[in-house]
């Protein structure tokens, strides 16, 4: 499904000098359609370099991203803004909402960049429903908690039922109760046939991984696997 | 899409959005404000150039006392002063006058027509090459005993009848503006102008008692033969006439054209001013703008907006801003200008004539257009910087 091969990232810290820092070492790295993979590991350790690079967000140094057959990086922009549009739902890191829509308005704008016609409202809908917030629709962002954000986040990544579902601590800022129900809307979503990463300090989450690595100093190692 | 996003980032920043719009109403209110008046002084020379005719005027030299005789055109206050007839003929004598034409003057002490009193000008249809040229564009019938033709700022009674010293003059036509005091001016024929002076005399409202009708002008229009120069025929009337003042009459007009000039620096220089300073504050908002948006803009590109879309965005939002600013700015200056000619023209002291509907309009077209394309200019540069947002750094700089 999404594959890094031969990935690596270096940041010069000089332009031009070989002093540079290296945010991820050489990888190899699969998600599979129907299983939630979890990557854990401290702040800094390169989780959220590699969820970007997957993601088309970020050009690594060296090797290629492939979603099926198509290599992210060879694409021009607007053909991979698209193809990411279509087929690979992110759920960043913080609060990402845009303030001057609505709950409701946020969720489908994946879906308004660039098609025509009635947006899917329902699934809209249903997607807040499955994440708890779904008497919210008609709120601005700039009301929402922390968490409430998070949820809508998280609704507005699967709004396009995304091939790949990449998260960035999609658990931040929720209490326990809502931890537990977004991993299991994360299980769900595998279980629909998604490949779902979840990148995460979240214990609890390992409970739902298919697979767990560990990143350290930019080096991912498998910890555990179903 | 773009255009809904667009929309709701607009209205979803009100405050933000008014200022970016009077920004904009400020670009377009001094362009389209300042071209409009340079236009209508310009309109407002060239309507007299057109209307004076004459290449010399003479009048007696007693006129000195009582005005410049270079502003007989543009003083606003109404008078009367005579020469005997004979002047004429021994000026239509001089070598290189080709043409001559007699006008009588009339101040109306108070008219019922006007707030103001007016100058009555009486003129020769069989010799006349100024006033006829002027009213035919309006009226083409012949001027007889009693009717007149007057400026464009006379008010004319519904029945078509003005009173000047309880003669009762018929309004045949009324004359194109000129922006100068000539549009205040009354003008019949010699007899009809007689009959005037005849009555004021009557009422014992006109200084001079003892005159004849017949036998006086007031100035003597002359046209100069081709091949003869101007100033050469005015100064050889100054040297051998005596008891006359010849004044070319462009001279007249000459400090008009100064003025003009000098005004119209001075408005380039104010629109110069206040596009610098509108545009370098409009990029330095833009710029603040999007650099507050950038996490908003990193958030579009996560979701699968391409760069263009992301420029498209803001170009959108830029267009949409000094669309609504520039058509604000153009309807205020319409406001502050067309209602207020009178006053402008009055305060200024320079003949102001606004161009037709046609001519605003295309103004108006080219003072938006202009608006647009430096608001997309300043614009352009946030949406290149913007599209190039990496939206992975972006959105962790702001966690």
């Amino acid at each position: 499904m999404l594959r890094a091969e031969g990935v690596l990232k270096h940041y010069d810290r000089l332009r031009g000098s070989s002093n540079y820092f290296c945010a991820l070492q050489k990888l190899d790295f699969a998600l599979e359609p129907g299983r939630v993979t979890e990557i854990t590991g401290r702040s800094g350790s390169g989780k959220s370099t590699l969820l970007n690079i997957l993601a088309g967000l970020l050009r690594p140094t060296e090797g290629k991203v492939r979603l099926e057959q198509t290599d992210l990086y060879a694409l021009p922009d607007g053909e991979l803004s698209r193809l990411r549009n279509r087929a690979i739902g992110v759920v960043p890191q913080g609060q990402t909402g845009l303030r001057s829509l609505t709950v409701l308005e946020n969720v489908l704008l994946p879906w308004q960049l660039y098609s025509r016609g009635h947006a899917p409202a329902a699934r809209a809908r249903e997607l807040l429903e499955r994440v708890g917030i779904a008497d919210l629709e008609q709120v601005r962002i700039g009301e929402l908690s922390g968490g409430e954000m998070r949820r809508m986040a998280i609704a507005r990544a699967l709004i396009m039922q995304p091939a790949v579902l990449l998260a960035d601590e999609p658990t931040g800022d929720l209490d326990d109760e809502n931890t537990a129900a977004v991993l299991r809307l994360m299980r769900d979503t595998a279980r629909e046939g998604t490949a779902v990463l979840l990148v995460t300090h979240e214990a609890e989450a390992a409970r739902y991984a298919d697979a767990v690595y560990r990143m350290e100093a930019g080096a991912l190692s498998l910890q555990a696997a179903k | 899409m773009i255009a809904r996003l667009s929309f709701k980032n607009l209205t979803g920043r009100p405050g933000r959005t008014a200022a970016l719009v009077l920004l904009a109403a400020f670009l377009a209110f001094s362009i389209f404000g300042g071209s409009l008046m340079i236009l209508s002084l310009q309109r407002g020379l060239d309507g007299l150039e057109a209307r004076l005719g004459a290449d010399i005027i003479v009048v007696p030299s007693s006129a000195r006392s009582k005005f410049n005789v270079n502003d007989l055109l543009l003083q606003g206050n109404p008078g009367y002063f005579y020469m005997n007839k004979s002047y004429a003929d021994q000026v239509a004598a001089r070598e290189g006058v080709e043409q001559v034409s007699c006008q009588l003057y009339l101040a109306s002490v108070s008219a019922g027509c006007c707030s103001v009193p007016v100058q009555i000008i009486g003129f020769d249809p069989a010799t006349d090459f100024t006033i006829l040229p002027w009213a035919r564009e309006t009226y083409r019938e012949e001027i007889g005993r009693g009717d007149i033709l007057v400026g464009s700022d006379v008010n004319v009674p519904q029945d078509g009848i003005l009173r000047f010293y309880n003669v009762d003059c018929r309004v045949v036509a009324q004359l194109s503006k000129t922006g100068s005091s000539l549009d205040t001016a009354v003008y019949g024929n010699q007899q009809t102008i007689q009959a005037l002076i005849a009555a004021s005399q009557e009422r014992g409202l006109n200084q001079y008692n003892q005159i004849e009708t017949d036998k006086v002008v007031s100035a003597v229009l002359i046209k100069v033969k081709n091949g003869y120069d101007v100033e050469d025929v005015k100064d050889d009337i100054n040297i051998h006439v005596r008891k006359v003042v010849a004044v070319r009459a462009s001279h007249m007009i000459s400090g008009i054209a100064d003025s003009l000039a000098g005004m119209s620096r001075l408005i380039t220089l104010f629109i110069a001013a206040v596009w610098a300073l509108c545009l370098a504050v409009m990029a330095v908002a833009f710029a603040m703008i999007m650099n507050e948006r950038k996490k908003e803009f990193a958030v579009l590109r996560v979701l699968g907006a391409s760069r263009g879309r992301l420029a498209g965005l803001v170009m959108s939002e830029a267009a949409a801003v000094n669309l609504l600013g520039a058509l604000a700015g153009i309807a205020l200056a319409l406001l502050a200008v067309l209602p207020f000619s009178a006053a402008i023209e009055k305060g200024l002291g320079l003949p102001f004539v606004i161009p037709d509907a046609g001519r605003v309009l295309l103004l108006a077209a080219a003072a938006l257009g202009a608006c647009l394309a430096a608001g997309a200019a300043v614009s352009a540069l946030s949406a290149v910087r913007v599209s190039r947002v990496d939206p992975s750094l972006m959105i962790r700089e702001e966690n």
